[in-house]
C-alpha cells in the first residue's frame, strides 16, 4: 500500500503539474479537493483519466468521485479493491 | 450617433441551409440532432451531434469555394452570401464595407488531417491542410469571395465569439468608420472540439434538453450565421425596409473559472443588464430571450440564476434553440442573432425541444411549441463562453 | 480627444521586461528563430494559477500584469488581446494525443487552455475583472484590431483605461510547419537588412500597453491613430493609403520625424519600405524592429512598445537607426505589413 501511495502521489504531481510539490508534501489523508491541495473539477477529470491510464480502472459511477478522490489514501484503497 | 439596422440575414445549420429552411424546421419541430454522418471519429454512433446535412462537395457547390478548403470556410461563405444577397446592397464598393467574423478553432478540421502525417514525419503532411489553420484565414476566404476589403477582423472568445463580432460591427457603424458590416461567425464539426468537450464530460449521449431539471449536457453542432448591419444613411438608399434595429449589447467577464460559470451567474447578469441599459430598456420590455441554454448543468444553472435576478418575477418567454441546432460554438451567437431578428420579423417564438421537467431552482418553463402571431418587440440573445466571456445582444422592432 | 499611453510592458527576445524601453544592451543572435527572454514567472503570477498555464499564457499574463503595475492601475476598465495563433502549445499537445491515442483517454486541461481567449480570460480571472473583455485573432491585424476596439471604448467613454496586448508564441511545431512554407532563413540579426534574400527570422513576444483617455503624471506618449488596409494590389496603392491616413490626421509626410518600418530582411517584403523611404519619406529617419523581436503576426505590438519608449526618452538610440539622422522624435509613424496582406499604420507623438 505504501508503495502504491507514493507512486500515486508522483503520478498526481506529474498529471496536475503541481510544480513545487514533492510526494512528501502531500499527506496520505490530506483532502485533495476544496481544502488541502484545493483541486477543482478539471483536476477531478484529470484524475479519472489517471486511474484509467495507469491502473486500468474506469470509475463506474460519477457519484463515487468525491469518495474515491477524498485523499491519496482513499484513491489507493479504491485501486486495490478494483484492480483485476 | 446613427442607429444600427439589420438589413440582411444568412444562416446555415443542422436544420437548414437558408433562412427559409431553418424557419420551416422550427415550424415542423424538426431538430437537426442525429447520429454522426460526416465527421470521421470513433464516437460515430455514440454521441449525437447536429451536423449540416451536406458533404463538403455539396457545400463547395453552394459556396463557390473549392471543396478542399476547411468546412468552416464553406459554411461561412454559404451563410455570408445569403446575408449579402438578402440585404440587396449590390457591390460592396458602394459603401465603406467591413467583414467581421468569428470562430473558435479556425481550419482545425484540416489541421487534424495534417497532424496524422506530420506526427509520423515532420516533413510530411499536405501544407494545403494547414494553410488555413488560423481563425483569420477562414474569415479571409469568405471576405474575398464577397469582395469586401475595407475592414477585416476576426474575434475569438469561445462560445460568445460571434455575438462579439456583431457588437463590434455595430460600434464601427456608430463611430461612422463604416457604413455596412457583414458580421457573424462560423464553426464546423471537428474531432478537436468533440473530444475536447467529451473530456469535460458535458456531452449528452442523447438529445440535449436545455433548461430541463434532468439535463445532462450539450450536443455539438456546426454552422454559420451572418447579419448585415447598416447605418441610417444606407437604409435610406436601400429598396427594402430593414428587419429591425440592434439596440443593445454588452460584454462582461464572469472572472470565476476558465471553463465553469459562477454559481450566481455574475457574468451573464452583467452582460444582460448592460445590454438593457445601452438599449434604454427595462427588463419588462423584453418579449423573448433566446437563451445561451447549452443544456449543461453548470451553464443553465448560472444563466437561470442571472435571469431570475434581473427579471425577478416577470420572466419573459424564452427558449434555447440549441435543442434544434446543437451548440455551434463560435457560430452560435450569430445563428441565434439571426433567429432573434426573425422572431421579430415573423412574430414567432421558437420551441425549446426535449423539455419535460421544469428546473426546480428556477421555476420557469421555456416555450415548448412553435408560437405564431406573437407580439415580439424586443429580443434578448445570450452568448456565454469559456474564459468567462459573456455577451448579450438586444434586437428591437422599428 | 487624446489617447495616452500610460504604461507599456514587453516580453521579447530582448531584455525588455521590467525595463523602460530599449536598450542599453541589445541582444544579437545568429539564428532562424528568436525566443523570448522570459522572467521568473513564479514571482509574478499566483503559483496556484500558474500550474495550468502554458508558456504563451505566462508570457501574456506576466506582461499584462507588469504593464498594469507600471501604470498603477489595479483593475482596468477593459482587457483586449490580439493573438493570431492563440495557444499553440496546448493546441498541438491536445491534437497530438488525440491522434496518437486515437481519441481515447484524453484529459481536458490542454483543451480548455487552448482557446484563443485564454490569455485575456486568465488576466481577468487573476484580477477578478468583470469588465469588457475581448480577443482579436485576425492574423497580421490581430493587435491593430484590438487597439481599434480600445480606442472606440475610450471615445465612447465606456472605459477610462484599457489594457491592450499583442501576444504570439513560436513553438517547435509551429516553427517546423512555418519553416516548410519557406518563411525563414538562418541569419545574423545585426545584418538582417543588409542583403535581403528570401525569408526572415521567426520571432515571438507579448507586448502590452495601458491606454487612458485622461493625461497622467508619467505618460509615455500619445496614440494618435491606428489604421489597417488589406491586400493592396500595388505599392502605389499602399502609398495612397498611407497618404490618406496622414491626411485624415491633418498631417503630411513632413510632420513625421521617425518612421518605424516592418523591414524583415525578406527581399519581397522589404521592397515597399525601400520605395517609401526613398520616396515619400526620403530624408526621414528609419528605425527597424524585426531584427530585435523576429517576424510574427503581432510583432507590431513590439514596435508600439518601442515607439512609446523612444517618444518618452525624446531620443532615438543610434544603434536603432537603420537609415537617416539622429533626430529629436516628436512624432513617429509605424508602418508594418505581414506577408503583403495585412498592412498597418500607427501614429505616436509626445504628450
Amino acid at each position: 500500500m505504501d508503495k502504491l501511495i507514493l507512486e500515486l502521489k508522483e503520478h498526481i504531481i506529474e498529471q496536475l503539474n503541481l510544480q513545487d510539490l514533492t510526494p512528501a508534501d502531500i499527506g496520505d489523508d490530506e483532502p485533495l479537493f476544496v481544502e488541502g491541495l484545493a483541486l477543482d473539477s478539471i483536476d477531478a477529470l484529470e484524475l479519472i483519466v489517471l486511474l484509467q491510464q495507469q491502473y486500468g480502472i474506469k470509475l463506474s459511477k460519477a457519484e463515487d468521485g468525491p469518495k474515491v478522490f477524498a485523499s491519496v489514501k482513499t484513491m489507493a484503497e479504491y485501486i486495490t479493491a478494483n484492480k483485476a | 450617433m446613427t442607429e444600427v439596422y439589420v438589413a440582411g440575414l444568412g444562416i446555415i445549420s443542422a436544420i437548414g441551409t437558408s433562412v427559409n429552411e431553418t424557419l420551416s424546421s422550427f415550424e415542423q419541430h424538426r431538430t437537426g440532432i442525429d447520429d454522426i454522418r460526416f465527421l470521421d471519429t470513433i464516437y460515430r454512433g455514440q454521441l449525437p451531434v447536429a451536423e449540416v446535412k451536406l458533404s463538403n462537395d455539396q457545400l463547395s457547390a453552394l459556396s463557390g469555394l473549392p471543396e478542399n478548403v476547411s468546412r468552416t470556410a464553406l459554411l461561412s461563405t454559404v451563410a455570408a452570401k445569403e446575408a449579402w444577397v438578402d440585404a440587396g446592397i449590390g457591390s460592396p464598393s458602394k459603401f465603406r464595407t467591413g467583414f467581421i467574423s468569428a470562430n473558435s478553432v479556425g481550419g482545425m478540421d484540416k489541421s487534424e488531417n495534417f497532424f496524422i502525417d506530420f506526427l509520423k514525419d515532420a516533413g510530411s503532411g499536405d501544407l494545403n491542410d494547414v494553410k488555413h489553420h488560423e481563425c483569420g484565414s477562414i474569415t479571409e476566404l469568405t471576405a474575398d469571395s464577397l469582395g469586401i476589403s475595407d475592414h477585416i477582423s476576426t474575434i475569438s472568445t469561445a462560445c460568445s465569439s460571434s455575438a462579439n463580432a456583431i457588437f463590434m460591427a455595430a460600434r464601427l457603424i456608430k463611430h461612422n468608420l463604416l457604413d455596412v458590416v457583414v458580421a457573424g461567425g462560423c464553426d464546423s464539426m471537428a474531432k478537436f472540439t468533440l473530444n475536447g468537450f467529451n473530456t469535460l464530460q458535458i456531452l449528452d449521449e442523447e438529445h440535449c434538453k436545455p433548461f430541463d431539471e434532468n439535463r445532462r449536457g450539450l450536443n455539438l453542432g456546426e454552422g454559420a450565421g451572418y447579419v448585415v448591419l447598416v447605418s441610417e444613411k444606407v437604409v435610406q438608399q436601400l429598396h427594402k425596409k430593414p428587419y429591425c434595429k440592434l439596440s443593445g449589447y454588452n460584454n462582461a467577464n464572469d472572472a470565476y473559472h476558465q471553463t465553469a460559470s459562477s454559481p450566481d451567474g455574475t457574468g451573464s447578469y452583467l452582460a444582460m443588464k448592460g445590454a438593457l441599459e445601452k438599449a434604454g430598456l427595462q427588463p419588462e420590455d423584453i418579449d423573448y430571450i433566446n437563451l445561451h441554454g447549452t443544456g449543461t448543468q453548470n451553464n443553465d444553472h448560472a444563466e437561470s440564476t442571472a435571469i431570475s435576478r434581473l427579471f425577478s418575477s416577470k420572466v419573459p418567454k424564452m427558449s434555447s434553440t440549441k435543442s434544434f441546432t446543437g451548440h455551434t460554438l463560435g457560430a452560435s451567437g450569430a445563428i441565434e442573432a439571426v433567429l432573434s431578428v426573425l422572431a421579430i420579423e415573423k412574430e414567432i417564438i421558437y420551441p425549446n425541444a426535449n423539455h419535460t421537467t421544469t428546473m426546480k431552482e428556477f421555476g420557469y418553463t421555456p416555450v415548448k411549441v412553435f408560437l405564431k402571431n406573437q407580439q415580439v418587440k424586443h429580443v434578448l440573445s445570450n452568448s456565454f463562453g469559456f474564459g468567462g466571456n459573456c455577451s448579450s445582444l438586444i434586437f428591437s422592432k422599428i | 480627444m487624446k489617447i495616452y499611453i500610460r504604461a507599456t510592458e514587453s516580453i521579447s527576445p530582448q531584455l525588455s521586461f521590467g525595463n523602460e524601453g530599449l536598450l542599453a544592451d541589445l541582444q544579437v543572435y545568429e539564428a532562424n528563430r528568436l525566443s523570448c527572454l522570459e522572467p521568473d514567472y513564479k514571482s509574478l503570477i499566483d503559483p496556484k494559477q500558474i500550474r495550468r498555464m502554458s508558456r504563451v499564457i505566462k508570457m501574456g499574463v506576466a506582461s499584462a500584469l507588469g504593464c498594469l503595475k507600471k501604470a498603477d492601475v489595479e483593475v482596468p476598465d477593459a482587457i483586449i488581446t490580439g493573438t493570431a495563433y492563440g495557444c499553440l502549445e496546448d493546441t498541438s499537445s491536445f491534437l497530438t494525443k488525440l491522434v496518437n491515442q486515437n481519441e481515447e483517454m484524453l484529459t481536458p486541461t490542454a483543451f480548455i487552455q487552448s482557446t484563443h481567449n485564454t490569455i485575456g480570460a486568465q488576466i481577468a480571472l487573476l484580477l477578478k475583472c468583470h469588465n469588457y473583455n475581448n480577443t482579436y485573432v485576425h492574423r497580421g491585424f490581430s493587435f491593430e484590431n484590438a487597439l481599434l476596439d480600445a480606442i472606440l471604448l475610450l471615445k465612447e467613454q465606456s472605459a477610462e483605461n484599457v489594457l491592450v496586448g499583442g501576444v504570439d508564441e513560436l513553438t517547435d511545431t509551429s516553427f517546423q510547419i512555418l519553416n516548410r512554407f519557406g518563411f525563414f532563413k538562418q541569419a545574423f540579426t545585426n545584418e538582417l537588412y543588409n542583403a535581403p534574400s528570401k525569408g526572415s527570422i521567426a520571432g515571438e513576444g507579448a507586448s502590452f500597453v495601458l491606454l487612458a483617455n485622461q493625461p497622467g503624471n508619467n505618460d509615455n506618449a500619445v496614440l494618435e491613430a491606428v489604421s489597417t488596409f488589406y491586400k493592396p494590389a500595388t505599392i502605389e496603392e499602399s502609398q495612397e493609403k498611407i497618404n490618406r491616413f496622414l491626411l485624415d490626421n491633418d498631417l503630411s509626410p513632413n510632420d513625421i520625424d521617425v518612421v518605424i518600418t516592418g523591414r524583415n530582411g525578406d527581399e519581397t517584403n522589404d521592397v515597399v519600405y525601400d520605395q517609401l523611404m526613398s520616396g515619400m519619406f526620403r530624408n526621414k529617419t528609419e528605425v527597424c524592429f524585426k531584427h530585435l523581436c523576429g517576424e510574427y503576426p503581432t510583432a507590431s505590438s513590439f514596435a508600439l512598445w518601442m515607439a512609446a519608449s523612444i517618444i518618452k526618452k525624446q531620443k532615438v538610440d543610434k544603434k536603432l537607426i537603420h537609415h537617416g539622422e539622429d533626430v529629436i522624435p516628436q512624432r513617429i509613424l509605424i508602418y508594418n505589413h505581414s506577408q503583403g496582406i495585412h498592412h498597418s499604420l500607427m501614429l505616436i507623438s509626445g504628450c
